[in-house]
């Protein structure tokens, strides 16, 4: 029942069936916001940032962008923590698989230079 | 005049309300529909195959000696004499955008139970995404004619054709059932089906609004994996 904090002017509409509705601002604004993090997304590669940098800023925006779309689209802003934990909390084992594959691929790197002779 | 009521509290927010919820009877997750919450998992599920598919297009790039292809340049488009990095994907991230945008606008004036709007927004949605997978064949046919198999290019690495056509293949999949699935939805809505609660083929349950809200789930995770794709294959 708790009401979003982000927009001020019309309270949200709790319907019946336990489903809240929520004035289209909210919407509009995040969607003016995906296309911004889309064009710095693609800017990144248009002004040619290379190393960390581009990585970070990459990153970065990937995360914002999704981080919206999760939240105000698909809603989870509004739902109760027991679903958010429930759907946010198990990727963080995917990101382990990511860590551990980065030290593996690495290693694998290694060896091949290693045995097939130096990278052409 | 005796009345009896059972007092309970109300609802916890936050961390407390999490162990509520899951130390509860019954239900965890109380508010949300069995529809809800299935397609809330399915997509943990859509999760963890896409996660993985990145994952291993991150360890083949990581473990290559040869250089990986520079996505700039393979993926770019050739218009009269000059060369647009990226614009094709610039078109296809905007395309896609813009449908999540007009499927959140769907479910809005469905709840408001405006079904003509909404089923023209589930329309305008579907042909954006048809839009897409146009792009992404288009994208797939230039690759191909420029030689480019899932055993070998001649830009650099050889993996990079598995993990590309794997990748965007699975994400064109999801796309194409989604256009599909937002079709079907649109002539129910059209049709009146979830005003008088008609069921669908396959279900002896009442059809509901709701169900353009799951709708919405699946199409907005949809595009999540297109920010992911993007962000980590084409510009990496």
């Amino acid at each position: 029942m708790a009401s979003s904090a982000t927009h001020t002017a019309n309270p949200d509409v709790h319907l019946g069936d336990g489903h809240q509705q929520h004035p289209l601002r909210v919407y509009f604004v995040v969607w003016g916001w995906l296309f911004i993090l889309s064009a710095c997304s693609y800017a990144v590669d248009f002004v040619g940032f290379q190393g960390y940098l581009r990585w970070s800023l990459i990153l970065i925006f990937m995360a914002l962008k999704a981080g919206l779309i999760m939240a105000v689209f698909m809603h989870m802003k509004w739902e109760r923590l027991a679903l958010v934990y429930a759907i946010v909390l198990p990727p963080v084992a995917v990101l382990v698989f990511v860590a551990i594959m980065a030290i593996e691929s690495e290693y694998t790197f290694l060896t091949r230079a290693l045995f097939f002779g130096a990278a052409q | 005049m005796t009345e009896t009521s059972i007092e309970t509290p109300p609802r916890q927010d936050g961390i407390q309300g999490v162990v509520d919820d899951w130390s509860s009877d019954q239900r965890t997750f109380k508010n949300v529909s069995w529809g809800k919450s299935m397609m809330w998992i399915f997509l943990l599920s859509d999760t963890f195959i896409f996660g993985c598919f990145l994952l291993s297009y991150m360890t083949a790039r990581s473990s290559t000696q040869v250089d990986w292809p520079n996505a700039s340049e393979v993926f770019s488009l050739h218009i009269g004499h000059t060369n647009f990095p990226l614009l094709l994907i610039a078109i296809m991230t905007f395309v896609l955008i813009s449908s999540s945008g007009t499927m959140v606008l769907a479910v809005n004036y469905a709840y408001r139970r405006n079904r003509k709007m909404a089923a023209m927004f589930m329309l305008v949605t579907a042909v954006l995404g048809a839009c897409f997978v146009g792009m992404q064949a288009f994208e797939w046919s230039k690759l191909i004619a420029e030689g480019v198999r899932p055993w070998g290019n001649p830009m650099g690495a050889q993996q990079f054709g598995a993990s590309f056509f794997m990748i965007t293949g699975f994400h064109g999949t999801h796309v194409s059932i989604g256009v599909i699935f937002l079709f079907i939805m649109a002539r129910k809505t059209w049709r009146g089906d979830f005003d008088s609660g008609r069921p669908g083929y396959f279900t002896s349950r009442k059809s509901d609004y709701e169900s353009i809200e799951i709708m919405g789930l699946y199409w907005h995770f949809v595009d999540l994996v297109w920010v992911f794709i993007f962000a980590f294959f084409y510009l990496w």
